[in-house]
């Protein structure tokens, strides 16, 4: 798991900012007691999980705070000494990725001619495209161009995955090339 | 980057051109404030006075597309006012190269060009060599075809007046600006060109970016700290997806992907032999090859086999964007996937992107939205759904902090991402995705004998027997083992071409050296030094921060200045030493064989002056954009001779008659991209509601526009509606005596989401650039008038 080293600032700023300011007039920087008086506070006794900002290429530290299967709140990771705690508008936003009414929460599908989505369960549709994918690169698959062999497809194509982590990156370069696809692409050319 | 964010605040000077940090990068401008606070200097330089330009010391106007001459110019008053860090160019550039003869450059074009194919023949720019094949020089710099000599030739047009009728730039401002930068050609001082999409999306964008580098390589800028050429990325990973090689010419790590019209690439031996040079770190290439299809295809890749080097595809031809979507559009094409990518609104000439989609028959989408392009057969999106026969499936997406990996931002820092919630809904990490669906696929060929399903069976696929793939196995197996001993490898050093050692991106092998000890995971924030943080993160290659850092310090290994030392030679300890991880052989000595280039990863290890390897030309060149209000001052080739020229009706283009005005887009600090990220939240959605245009008051009082009125904008793509926004931010030029009005607007709004708008792309064409087919949305001819006339 993560190894956050807790200081004595992110310990307040876990707590609770509004919490760590009040309790420090209060108790005197007493840790043990800012931490009980801070209980009552929304973002007490939240998990707190050290993400990097989905946005741009700064890569700005933010840390998530989950709470009864929400995110409850995110702020600016302190110890993060690319943005040592500040964000910018998209950052500070990134809370609502989860709770925003517009997420996809479901597969959909719409079948050809159709004027509407329907919503499909993952084995059927990851079978339905395996498929799909499988008539399609069968049919026009070549092995040899004038006695060189070529190995590919050039009727599916990729696009996208410049938001995609590292690792999956690696494994959709690995997939597409494994069944022979030529059209691969993404963000850095757009 | 070349160097990173926190290095920012080291610099004397930031010369900010084609690009807004403090709009789009907003978190980096910190860095650049501590450099100012230290009495550093910021230079902007952009078409319209942004947020950048708001805090910059110096601010130049120039109009899109005129970068060249701009960067140009000041080369000239550069090297005339003997402004140049003479021994750093006379030793670690290619400046003392003789070119031979054949070289030569004529009224904007070079030697070698055919005219029917739009091509150069490129062997008409090399270097003579002498018998060992090493190259000749003249240290001096005065040989008449040194490339010192023949750049000095090149650039002496770009005089100031001339550069100035061109980009319409203020004269005095233009002379502040080369003044201001080029100071920091002394060793003491150090400056960094930062840039982005408005440099790279032009049809010369790849010269853009080089002509960049020659005047760092001049002023001796490259390898300090505070210098350096640094390109701004737009999006979280788009550092790490161009590493791991989602685009058709590459494989990951920068390998070039094997091309059928190459006959050499034929055999992996052939394909080797042709693409290894004889020096300069490249020369490990076969060892990098090899790593990789150990880790692709496993036991199926051996000796006998060439390592599975078949089982590669070949490509005949460009597959880049624009060609893939006219060959969508064309009905070439039946399926496609896109992940989290949204081409309705964020590909040129938009409105045609999405009229290709519905000649697929199958499309994936994979999204945390409804995207526009997800749902291109829609009735809101203009089509008539009736009519087209695309089957799609809408796949939803983990958000970043639903899902555990590593992102590798600008400054090539690769930070590990924890999971702090699981998925909202039914939504599944993308690495599950593409794991269940190779499985899937490898089920439906296991029993197949055709020698056509050969490849996807040997691909080589074990990420644990769970449901959902193991990451960890996905990180170790991107480092690499010794396959001898199933250790993991230390790095890339340690890489061997005879099929004993794996890696799936040799740039990241090192990254997760032993067993528990995936290095992108540090959260040790302890300055080591320089601001180079050496401890958190893991940056590529070898946790080297600063690139070429080699040329930190002089041919004898002493810094150049104490004030910029990175790395340093200990001749006691006999090892390269200070604070980054040097990116040159530690214990090769300054005096010894290759002791001194610090390019390491070019063939002569120096730094390209004079480039023999791009599509046009060796020297950077103006040429007026696609679409451009006036005739090139510079020569009589209007438009990049090395352009390839997409077919008119997939692309019609615009008179300046007709569309006398030039055009850009760009973005706000509050939406990202094609905005399906940002428009679907509440929030930013109130923040930035609507779809504007950006135009100077002159332009709105001659077409009797006021702040706030319905605008229609048009191009010869297509037209767009949208707000007008007039400021003083944007004032026409003159351009060889005529005045030009230049508009410009974001790219992020379509139809989808809570804040709604027209799309910008829809006016935007479908031409690239020579080199890589980036296309130049961000300069380009339109019209604008009032709505209700
Ligand atoms: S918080 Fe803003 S500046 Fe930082 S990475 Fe995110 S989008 Fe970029």
């Amino acid at each position: 798991m993560v190894e956050m080293n807790l200081n004595r600032r992110q310990f307040l700023k876990l707590s609770g900012a509004a919490a760590a300011t009040l309790a420090i007039v209060e108790l005197g920087f007493d840790e043990k007691n800012v931490y009980a008086k801070t209980k009552e506070f929304k973002i007490a006794k939240t998990k707190v999980t050290p993400t990097i900002c989905c946005y741009c290429g700064v890569g700005c530290g933010i840390l998530v705070h989950t709470k009864n299967n929400t995110v409850v709140y995110t702020e600016g990771d302190p110890d993060n000494p690319i943005n040592e705690g500040k964000l910018c508008s998209k950052g500070t936003t990134i809370r609502q990725l989860y709770t925003s009414k517009k997420r996809l929460t479901k597969p959909l599908y719409r079948a050809p001619g159709s004027k509407k989505w329907e919503e499909k369960d993952w084995e059927w549709m990851l079978d339905t495209i395996a498929k799909r994918v499988k008539e399609t690169r069968d049919a026009s698959f070549i092995e040899k161009e004038e006695g060189i062999t070529v190995n590919k497809t050039e009727k599916i194509a990729s696009l996208g995955g410049a938001a995609l982590d590292n690792e999956e990156t690696y494994l959709l370069a690995k997939l597409m090339r494994g069944l022979g696809v030529v059209y691969l692409e993404h963000q850095a050319r757009i | 980057m070349t160097n990173h964010w926190n290095d920012l605040q080291n610099t004397d000077c930031a010369l900010i051109i084609g690009a807004n940090p403090a709009e789009n990068h907003p978190i980096s401008f910190r860095w650049l404030t501590k450099a100012k606070e230290k009495g550093g200097k910021i230079i902007s330089v952009d078409p319209r006075f942004t947020r950048t330009s708001s805090q910059a010391d110096v601010y130049a106007a120039l109009r899109s597309g005129t970068d060249i001459p701009f960067i140009g110019g000041m080369i000239k008053y550069a090297i005339e006012n003997n402004l140049i860090q003479k021994e750093y160019v006379a030793k670690y550039t290619n400046a003392s190269f003789i070119v031979k003869a054949d070289y030569d450059f004529h009224d904007g074009l070079f030697t070698g060009y055919d005219e029917a194919t739009r091509t150069y023949d490129k062997t008409k720019w090399v270097f003579e060599t002498a018998e060992d094949g090493t190259p000749v020089k003249d240290e001096t710099l005065q040989h008449p075809r040194s490339v010192f000599q023949l750049l000095k030739k090149h650039f002496s047009r770009y005089d100031v007046e001339t550069v100035c009728t061109v980009t319409g730039t203020p004269k005095q401002d233009y002379l502040d600006v080369c003044q201001t930068f080029c100071s920091t050609c002394k060793p003491d001082k150090s400056g960094t060109i930062m840039y982005a999409m408005g440099t790279t999306q032009h049809t010369v964008g790849s010269q853009n970016v080089r002509i960049y580098a020659m005047l760092q390589l001049l002023l001796g800028n490259i390898g300090i700290p505070g210098g350096g050429i640094n390109a701004m990325r737009g999006e979280s990973n788009v550092q790490g997806s161009t590493d791991f090689a989602l685009l058709y010419d590459n494989l990951p790590g920068y390998l070039g992907a094997p091309k059928a019209t190459v006959p050499e690439h034929a055999t992996l031996k052939g394909y080797l032999e042709k693409e290894t040079p004889p020096t300069g770190y490249w020369s490990n290439k076969p060892k990098f090859v090899v790593s990789l299809l150990k880790a692709w295809y496993g036991k199926n890749a051996t000796k006998d086999n060439e390592f599975g080097y078949q089982f590669l595809p070949k490509g005949n031809k460009n597959y880049s964007h624009i060609n893939l979507f006219q060959a969508m559009y064309k009905g070439e094409l039946d399926g496609a996937f896109m992940f989290g990518t949204n081409p309705v609104v964020g590909g040129p000439n938009a409105g045609k992107e999405k009229e290709a989609l519905g000649k697929l028959k199958w499309l994936v989408a994979m999204d945390l939205w409804e995207t526009e392009s997800a749902s291109f057969w829609q009735k809101e999106a203009g089509s008539d759904p009736s009519k087209i026969d695309t089957e799609v499936f809408l796949l939803p997406a983990s958000a970043s902090f639903e899902k555990e990996g590593s992102v590798s931002n600008s400054s090539r820092w690769m930070q590990y991402r924890w999971k702090a919630i699981d998925s909202r809904g039914e939504a599944r990490p993308d690495l599950a995705v593409i794991h269940e669906l190779a499985l899937k696929l490898k089920g439906l060929y296991a029993g197949s004998t055709k020698s056509a399903d050969k490849p996807i069976q040997a691909l080589d696929w074990n990420y644990g027997s769970g449901p959902e793939p193991d990451i960890d196995l996905v990180c170790k197996e991107i480092n690499g083992y010794d396959l001898k001993t199933g250790k993991l490898l230390p790095g890339f050093g340690a890489l061997l071409d005879d099929g004993s050692t794996s890696s799936g991106n040799w740039i990241y092998s090192g990254f997760y050296p032993e067993e528990g000890k995936n290095l992108a995971k540090r959260r040790d924030n302890k300055d080591t030094g320089g601001g180079n943080f050496l401890n958190w993160s893991y940056a590529w290659p070898m946790n080297r921060r600063i690139l070429y850092n080699r040329a930190s310090a002089d041919p004898s290994g002493k810094p150049w200045s104490k004030e910029k030392a990175v790395i340093w030679w200990d001749a006691k300890q006999k090892l390269w030493v200070g604070t980054d991880v040097p990116d040159f052989k530690p214990i090769t000595a300054p005096n010894e064989p290759g002791g001194v280039g610090p390019f390491i990863m070019n063939k002569d290890g120096v730094g390209l002056l004079f480039a023999p390897t791009l599509n046009d030309g060796p020297f950077p060149e103006h040429y007026e954009p696609f679409e451009s209000p006036v005739p090139n001052a510079f020569s009589k080739q209007q438009l990049n001779p090395a352009t390839v020229i997409m077919e008119g009706d997939f692309n019609k283009k615009g008179k300046n008659s007709k569309y006398p005005i030039v055009a850009t887009t760009y973005r706000v600090s509050e939406h990202w991209q094609s905005g399906s990220m940002t428009r679907n939240q509440e929030w930013l959605s109130e923040l930035v509601a609507h779809m504007f245009v950006e135009m100077s008051e002159e332009l709105a009082k001659e077409k009797g526009i006021k702040n706030k009125d319905q605008i229609i904008v048009s191009s010869a793509r297509g037209e767009i509606k949208a707000y007008a926004m007039v400021t003083k931010r944007f004032k026409p030029y003159k351009v060889n005596g005529k005045k030009v009005h230049q508009i410009g607007m974001p790219w992020h709004f379509g139809y989808k989401g809570f804040a709604t708008g027209d799309t910008a792309n829809r006016l935007t064409p479908h031409i690239g650039d020579a080199n890589t087919m980036i296309p130049e949305f961000k300069a380009f001819l339109c019209d604008v008038r009032r709505a209700d006339v």
